[in-house]
């Protein structure tokens, strides 16, 4: 029996009770209260707000060994206590200093309302104090439970949290049936109490099934196969997944198709942006300037306003565009060769501003139209069907395409040499020169292709929109695209496509997000960067590099031809 | 084996190329606008004027450089939040500290006190964001590879640039400025804003304390050993975590007596509001030598100068239109030359192999 600190567990309630205070005080809670997960019952304010102690109380059990049910309960229980305080603090803040709305305006009634459950101060404060310890102690019971309860449990409770947060997207979905009838099924928001309770018994019932026999039946079955019935299945398998991708823009509907329409254009950039960050660990700041310089060329080529030079159709453009940037790359790429690490940031970072910067000052104003930007912006067209693409389930596909492309591009120079050179220029400079590689052409090799890519999908986003304007391409791309490739999984294709989903997606559909979302993505990059280095979906190099030290000399074997074939 | 044989040094070529276009065009620009007069005419008192406006945002930068500067000379990392330490530090002292005695009516009648108050208040919260930043992000990643950090620093940024945006709001907030230091005072036939003179003296005094402070006290000594050789001081009985804590410590409150200087010259405080100072005080860092602590001052003053004359002289000669609005460009164009053309800086030492 091992025994817990009472001083660490005061400790992780402060501060947990700070964290509750600051997504409190910042306006946080109550902008998520807005969206409800369980009609009436829960929203994600609240969950936000109230599933801190529960963490914390399970936090606090974690990793210590075998513990007595009450030590456990009692620590959960004081747990709670400390984060009750700070809001307590905020509470009688309120109190005393009427006018608190002038200094921190996101302290406002509603937020004290929410945290004392409308029932004034006083009586608020216990019963915030109450229900605070009495979560802290749920944290910790959840602990104590053996592990078999333990799972199914936590699969309930996340699939329900998952399909009430998602509701209006999964509303969107059954437009064919009438709203009506959806409406009476799912609540007004969020999902009704009743359909939550179905919903939380299932997916416990089915986790609990899966963990005691059904994962041992299913890979039973999976050995039996013979080879020949296993690829027929991949083969159906990967047929399925075609088919669900080309179908889903008329699945999902018009908004949830523009919603893909952006995240796969973050996703064009996030691949090009990964192989200068990813691939050749050449952090770049400017990204964005790519994308802003493939848009304005298409403007400028496709566009039928004033500013309109050729009025090219939109397809004999799009070369341009990526040609621009390529362009573009090359020349910011010379200056910046002799240039490391954290000098290319800021510099990088200095070209973006500069680009912005010109695009928006009178300057190149009767070129580019200045902060008037460019409109009528030509469309892609079909020439012989008489096809304009226009909703966003036309370039759905048009982007889909693009991905793509960009994928098979940047796994094909991934695993050739100028992926290998790239690897090597990340991993030592020097080593790299040494053994032959020629630092110039490839630094510049990968600044081009991922200008290309930043050009190519700058080129879409015009013709999409139909009209730019400089402030779309501020630093906060830059960083956007940043974030979601250090989320993924620096190097990573597939980590491109999950940090894009997750970062640009998710924000797009919790549209109460949107305000949090740079502060969200900031605590995200340095949550990463201190607990998963690798990304949610590494390449299994990075991995292997960041974890596992002991077996290196198995893959050294594989690793000297790899150098032999670099030169 | 006889693949690259003609491997001729283009990259030089194109670098030497930039090189005279730029030389050339600044050539051009200051020809046409001293002996052709082209663009908005100016007399010798607007040339002054440029001068001193520059001189005092210049030494802002330097205040601010020196936290990049001594943050850099021990860890080697750019510390990319030290603008939002800034603005932490101005916007919570203007709303708790400056606005509600400016609204009692005690910072009109005790100017000087009530600065000050504001500025130690400015100070504190700087210093609490700095130590709490560097305690989470960039300890544990110490040993990590260096881009590792700075891709933290940038997290770091931007969480507390919208942290504050949640929790002040995003409205522009007034700073209220006493009395005695509006409008404008004549020293030797030249015309200065107050405000912009208490900025110059007062940085005068913080460049010197710093400067005593990190040549003369043990904990100076201290900080230099540390950012000589972490593992040796740590081997003379040095505790490196506390030192580079406390650096981190007093970079934050000299940019937080810069912020609360920025706030008197141009009269507001809003969560954005240090970006681009870090940015230009970067430059100025790098400008005067990253690592040398009289090089982040003089880097300041010549980025400050240069940005208050380049657009009215060799843009305006150039014939752009506008030129005003390129004075953030103007900053970022020398970053970027500098960069490539003497990296180590005005006083740097040999870091630019071993170091940059």
């Amino acid at each position: 029996m091992s025994q817990l600190s009472l001083r660490r567990t005061i400790q992780m309630g402060l501060i947990a009770g700070v964290i509750a205070l600051s997504v409190s005080a910042i306006g946080m809670v109550v902008t998520f209260d807005e969206r409800d997960i369980i009609t009436g019952v829960l929203s994600l304010g609240q969950l936000l707000l109230f599933g801190i102690p529960v963490v914390v109380g399970y936090l606090i059990v974690r990793g210590n060994g075998e513990i007595k049910a009450g030590q456990a309960l009692l620590h959960g229980l004081i747990a709670g206590f400390f984060i009750a305080l700070p809001l307590i603090g905020l509470i009688l803040l309120t109190l005393l200093w009427p006018n608190i709305r002038a200094a921190l305006p996101n302290v406002s009634p509603t937020l004290i309302g929410i945290l004392t459950f409308g029932q004034g101060p006083v009586l608020g404060s216990i019963i915030l104090v109450l229900v605070m310890m009495v979560l802290g102690a749920v944290g910790a019971a959840f602990h104590l439970l053996p592990e078999r309860i333990q799972k199914p449990l936590f699969s309930g409770i996340a699939w329900t949290l998952g399909i009430g947060l998602f509701s209006e997207v999964l509303i969107n979905i059954f437009r064919p049936v009438p709203r009506q009838i959806v409406r009476i099924i799912f609540g007004p928001t969020g999902i009704t109490p009743l359909l939550a309770v179905i919903i939380f018994v299932i997916a416990t019932v089915f986790s609990a099934w899966w963990e005691a026999r059904g994962r041992d039946r299913f890979r039973d079955r999976r050995t039996a196969m013979t080879k020949e019935q296993e690829t027929r299945l991949g083969r159906v398998g990967r047929i399925a997944l075609v088919v669900l991708i080309l179908a889903l823009p008329w699945i999902l509907g018009i908004y949830l198709t523009e919603v893909l329409d952006i995240v796969g254009i973050f996703i064009l950039m996030g691949l090009g942006l990964n192989i200068v960050v990813g691939f050749a660990g050449l952090l770049d700041l400017g990204y964005v300037a790519f994308f802003a310089i493939g848009a304005y060329v298409m403007g400028l080529l496709t566009s039928t306003g004033d500013l309109g030079v050729v009025g090219l159709p939109f397809w004999i453009a799009l070369p341009f565009s990526v040609l621009a940037a390529t362009i573009a790359g090359l020349i910011l790429g010379v200056p910046v060769l002799r240039m490391r690490g954290d000098y290319l940031a800021i510099v990088t970072l200095g070209f973006g501003e500069i680009i912005r910067v010109l695009a928006a000052s009178d300057l190149l104003k009767p070129v580019i139209g200045g902060a008037q930007g460019i409109i009528k912006i030509g469309r892609p067209t079909v020439p012989i069907l008489d096809f304009i693409f226009v909703q966003p389930q036309h370039f759905y596909y048009l982007i889909l395409f693009g991905c793509l492309l960009a994928i098979w591009v940047s796994s094909r120079l991934r695993d050739r040499r100028p992926g290998r050179r790239w690897m090597a220029l990340r991993e030592d400079e020097d080593v790299a020169e040494a053994v032959g590689i020629h630092l110039v052409n490839t630094k510049l090799l990968a600044f081009a292709v991922g200008a290309a890519f930043g050009g190519l999908a700058g080129g879409i986003f015009a013709s999409r929109l139909a009209s730019i304007f400089p402030h779309s391409f501020n630093l906060l791309i830059s960083i956007n695209v940043l974030s979601l490739i250090i989320v993924g999984g620096i190097g990573s294709l597939p980590g491109v496509v999950v940090g894009a989903l997750f970062l640009v997606g998710l924000p797009e559909l919790l549209r109460e997000f949107a305000e949090y979302r740079l502060l969200l993505y900031g605590a995200l990059i340095i949550l990463m960067m201190l607990l998963r280095p690798e990304g949610l979906w590494p390449s299994p190099i990075r991995k292997r590099e960041l974890h596992a030290e002991p077996d290196i000399a198995e893959h050294e074997g594989i690793q000297h031809e790899q150098v032999a074939d670099l030169v | 084996m006889f693949k690259r044989r003609m491997d001729f040094d283009w990259v030089g070529i194109a670098l030497w190329v930039f090189r005279a276009v730029i030389i050339v065009a600044i050539i051009v620009g200051l020809v046409r606008k001293l002996f052709f007069d082209v663009g908005t005419p100016y007399v010798t008192s607007d040339w002054a004027t440029f001068i001193v406006s520059g001189l005092s945002q210049g030494s802002l930068y330097a205040l601010i450089a020196l936290g990049y500067t001594m943050v850099y000379g021990i860890l080697f990392m750019i510390n990319f939040a030290h603008g939002e330490f800034f603005m932490s530090g101005a916007m919570t002292a203007t709303i708790f500290i400056a606005t509600p005695m400016a609204t009692s009516g005690f910072l009109d009648q005790q100017p000087i006190l009530g600065l000050f108050i504001t500025i130690i208040g400015a100070m504190l919260v700087a210093i609490g964001i700095a130590l709490l930043t560097e305690r989470i992000a960039y300890r544990p990643l110490r040993k990590a590879p260096r881009l590792v950090p700075l891709i933290t620093a940038i997290g770091a940024s931007f969480f507390w640039q919208y942290f504050f945006r949640g929790l002040y709001g995003g409205e522009i907030v007034p700073f209220p400025v006493p009395e005695i230091l509006q409008g404008r005072v004549t020293i030797f036939g030249l015309e200065f804003l107050r405000a912009r003179l208490g900025v110059m003296v007062v940085s005068l005094l913080m460049l010197v304390a710093l400067y005593t402070l990190v040549q003369r006290t043990k904990t100076g000594k201290a900080i230099r050993a540390v950012a000589e050789d972490k593992d040796v001081a740590a081997l003379m009985g040095i505790d490196v975590d506390r030192t580079v804590a406390i650096t981190f410590a007093v970079g934050a409150a000299m940019a937080a007596v810069a912020a609360i200087f920025w706030g008197l010259v141009f009269r507001q405080v809003h969560f954005f509001m240090g970006f681009v100072p870090g940015i230009k005080a970067f430059t100025a860092a790098v400008l005067g030598g990253i690592g040398s602590i009289p090089g982040a001052a003089l880097g300041g003053l010549f980025l400050g100068v240069i940005e208050a004359l380049g657009p009215p002289s060799v843009l305006e000669g150039l014939g752009v239109p506008g030129a005003h609005q390129l004075k953030d460009a103007t900053a970022f164009i020398l970053l970027v030359l500098v960069l490539i053309f003497r990296p180590q800086g005005i006083l740097g030492e040999k870091l630019a192999e071993e170091k940059a």
